[in-house]
């Protein structure tokens, strides 16, 4: 075996490695303290954490690749619950009253393009200013929940169509809805990342920003379309979300971009942008649901769930520092 | 050769940045086949020269004419297109990416709906690969490689496109002497095909190996093209060094003291390895070389900020481990490291505090900050260092580089060190400050303090060192006292030429 063989092994399979882990600890750990006296490796139960995976998962697709181009996107919280006020609010416009069924479309659409222009701006803003990406985020984080408690107040915004309930609900080939829009979305992105001139572009400028741009690459382009990406992303998780749900209270998603980033960094991918892995974000994804669904098998409470999660992320973050270090002879900061 | 068109033709460009003249009228021309060699001392103003070409800077004056024409570079990537392909010393890849990806950067070859097309670029990349002979293939990842195949990687860019001119600049600082064979014939076979070379280069056997024409550079002046063959590499040092330079040597000698650090076989890892020296108490100790030597590295590691993996190092004669800058300030090593403002100044504090940070743990008066001793020890050290500011409230970024690089300076003289490190102690400060700093390094040694002054300018070293250690590539090449130095040698020693007397 090669020198570093060992640890590159680890750093890329290590997110599968720890799903596993996850199921066998909760597997046993379910045996003797499960409140329910179901299993939890249940088909069912697997079934719908994919499900539940769905919202965040989409938005992580995304958000991997804002941070491999080197940026961070703190506002997707706040674009998911924009979208879907805009996605129920819409369905309910008289002048679409004509439309019967049709005006799902409408506003699945109408929240999709509000996705694409918030996104869209976070871009523009990042790349002609040249402010920070983590700064601009934050203040359109603030910015965007804003508009939605301008929107509607305290009040939630509630709309049900049946239609839309039902296609939801369904299942396909035993998948849910929501599980397959995860499956395209991870398959679109990844094919984006990994075989068109864009994604490694993104790759190069998130890598090294300076030989990208002496090779010629146009920065700032490269951004606002993963900006854009990213929005639209966040659009269609709440579509996936509250297509099912029909109400939106103007907290919802808050807190959302730190569990988005945390499944990101959890499979891997560097703050610092320039690596990252597509599989590996939805590996870290998946382990994310499974500790908070496992905890709640075996009988813990949210906030022990949120404890553990936190140590993880740190121990992940050590251990990945640990296997990078250059060597002895490096310059100490 | 007349009857040639060059490739690339330079006329009379100047290119000025605030308070400095980094061109003054240089004209060149590079014919094509030929290897044309591009020399000068560090801060001579080849690099910008480069930039003016590559498009990174717009000369004030003058014209880049390439085939004839006059042309304006909008860029790197224009003058890539336009056949101008630059080789830079310092790698600019992107370490995560393949070497397939890295060669193409920002030209990768596509398909129908910006898809990368693999096929072809693996293809083409193994092509360049093979002509490079190079042990590894298009789907390696770039960070897995050795530095020395990295830049293999960085040359490997220059035949994606059908270039009229390609520029190397230092291209064989990491490569080991095989791989200079090999890029030697990749520079033979460009030549093979009409393009012309510029080539950038401090080591005089290569120079002399493989280029048809030498032109220098000097304080950003053109000082002539000479034929290769009808001069010598002492000809090329004189125009390289001009006269006009105040090349004095130190004259005064002050009563040396005990030993007060000494180092032998200290060794790290590739940077640098058996390095061996001593400095006494009233001694100046000057490290010249190359940049990428491993002088500064040494400093790093004297200060804690590396961990040496062989070697000794004692001062006062007891072996000491020095494991970070704290242990290094407890036993009295100080360094005023290279870069003046991003390591050895808080910019946006004022005067007094960036002097008193290492010690202002100490100056307490109960829970607090004890400002009155702080300002008296401002004070004492703006008088004895002669700092030139307003008062103490002064932001420092808003001093000169020369008062700057005082206030480093006295910040560790305040923490009464037993040796002071002093890494390029005037780079970017004008000739008036140059002087004093200089005067003052002197006295210092005078009163005690054992100094090591790491510099990459010659007068500096011959000017206030009273021994001059030359380095090549991590070795310690020869230890020179001030009578023994000559420009020639110290040439000599830190181009890697193997001297008659080694140390």
């Amino acid at each position: 075996m090669q020198a570093g063989t060992l640890s590159k092994f680890l750093k890329n399979g290590a997110i599968w490695g720890f799903i596993v882990l996850e199921l066998i600890f909760f597997s046993v750990a379910g045996e003797f303290l499960s409140v329910s006296d179901k299993a939890f490796m249940d088909a069912d139960n697997m079934l719908l954490l994919f499900k539940q995976s769905a919202p965040i998962g989409i938005i992580a697709m995304g958000m991997t690749i804002v941070m491999i181009n080197g940026n961070i996107d703190l506002s997707v919280g706040a674009t998911y619950a924009i979208c879907a006020v805009v996605l129920l609010d819409s369905m309910t416009w008289p002048m679409f009253a004509g439309l019967g069924d049709g005006v799902i479309f409408v506003g699945w659409g109408l929240a999709l393009l509000t996705g694409l222009v918030l996104g869209a701006l976070n871009g523009l803003i990042v790349w002609k200013t040249g402010v920070d990406a983590f700064i601009v985020t934050l203040g359109s984080m603030l910015g965007y929940r804003g508009l939605v408690f301008m929107y509607n107040g305290e009040q939630p915004t509630s709309h049900l169509n049946w239609t839309l309930v039902d296609f939801a609900e369904a299942q396909f080939l035993g998948l849910h809805t929501p599980t397959w829009f995860l499956l395209i979305v991870t398959v679109a992105i990844w094919f984006l990342m990994n075989r068109t001139v864009h994604g490694r572009n993104a790759y190069a400028i998130g890598n090294n920003r300076e030989a990208a741009v002496n090779a010629g690459i146009r920065v700032g382009p490269h951004m606002m379309i993963n900006f854009m990406i990213i929005g639209f992303l966040a659009a269609l998780s709440a579509i996936v979300f509250y297509s099912e749900s029909g109400s939106v209270n103007p907290n919802d998603g808050e807190l959302y971009e730190l569990w988005v980033i945390t499944a990101v960094v959890l499979g891997g991918t560097k703050l610092t942008g320039g690596a990252g892995s597509i599989i590996s974000t939805f590996g870290g994804v998946v382990a994310i649901q499974l500790l908070r669904k496992g905890l709640a098998h075996i009988g813990a409470d949210t906030s022990t769930v949120n404890l553990v999660i936190g140590l993880i992320l740190i121990a992940v973050l050590f251990l990945d520092r640990q296997l990078n270090v250059k060597g002895r002879e490096e310059l100490k900061v | 050769m007349t009857e040639q068109k060059p490739v690339l033709r330079l006329e009379g460009i100047v290119k000025t940045f605030p308070g400095v003249r980094a061109l003054d009228g240089v004209s060149l021309s590079i014919l094509p086949g030929e290897v044309h060699a591009l020399m000068g001392e560090n801060g001579a103003g080849k690099s910008t020269l480069m930039k003016v070409l590559g498009g990174i800077h717009q000369p004030d004056e003058g014209q880049i004419i390439v085939d004839e024409q006059p042309t304006v570079m909008s860029g790197p990537l224009d003058a890539k297109a336009k056949g101008i392909v630059f080789i830079h010393q310092e790698l600019s890849l992107a370490d995560e990416l393949s070497v397939a990806e890295n060669i193409y950067l920002g030209e990768l070859p596509r398909k129908k709906f910006g898809l990368v097309d693999w096929a072809e670029l693996e293809a083409k990349t193994n092509v360049i690969l093979e002509k490079l002979k190079v042990g590894f293939d298009a789907k390696t990842r770039v960070g897995d490689l050795s530095i020395a195949n990295q830049q293999m990687v960085e040359i490997a860019r220059a035949l994606t496109v059908d270039a009229k001119a390609v520029i190397f600049d230092e291209p064989t600082a990491s490569l080991t002497d095989a791989e200079k064979i090999v890029l030697f014939e990749v520079i033979a076979d460009l030549q093979a095909q009409g393009v012309g070379i510029a080539y950038i280069s401090h080591r005089m056997e290569e120079i002399f190996k493989i280029t048809d024409r030498i032109s220098v550079l000097r304080d950003g002046q053109y000082q002539g093209t000479v034929n290769t063959a009808e001069t010598d590499e002492e000809g090329v040092t004189q125009m390289m060094i001009g006269r006009k330079l105040d090349l004095s040597r130190n004259e005064s000698h002050h009563e040396l003291g005990q030993v007060a650090l000494e180092v032998r076989g200290l060794s790290c890892g590739d940077l640098y390895q058996d390095v061996s020296f001593e400095v006494r108490r009233g001694e100046v100790v000057g490290f010249y070389g190359l940049v990428g030597a491993g002088r500064t590295e040494i400093a790093e590691t004297l200060f804690g900020l590396r961990n040496p993996s062989a070697g000794t190092i004692l001062m006062d004669g007891e072996e000491v481990r020095i494991h970070s800058p704290y242990d290094a300030i407890e036993r009295g090593i100080s360094l005023v490291p290279e870069d003046r403002k991003g390591q050895g100044l808080v910019l946006g504090m004022n005067c007094r505090d960036n002097m008193t940070l290492p010690q202002v743990d100490d100056l307490k008066a109960g829970p607090f900050v004890a400002d009155g001793a702080e300002i008296a020890i401002f004070d004492q050290y703006r008088d004895k260092l002669d700092i030139r500011t307003p008062g103490w409230k002064q932001l420092v970024g808003n001093l000169s580089g020369g008062n700057q690089q005082k206030i480093v300076i006295g910040k560790w003289l305040s923490m009464h060190p037993n040796v002071l490190i002093v890494d390029e102690p005037t780079r970017g400060i004008d000739v008036g400050s140059k002087a004093e700093i200089h005067n003052l390094l002197r006295e210092l040694a005078a009163q005690g303090y054992a100094v090591i002054v790491i510099s990459s300018e010659m007068p500096e070293v011959l000017h206030v060192a009273d021994r001059i250690v030359a380095m090549y590539s991590g070795r310690v090449m020869r230890t020179f006292t001030s009578e023994e130095v000559t420009e020639e040698n110290l040439i000599a020693a830190i181009s890697g030429l193997e001297s008659d007397k080694v140390a």
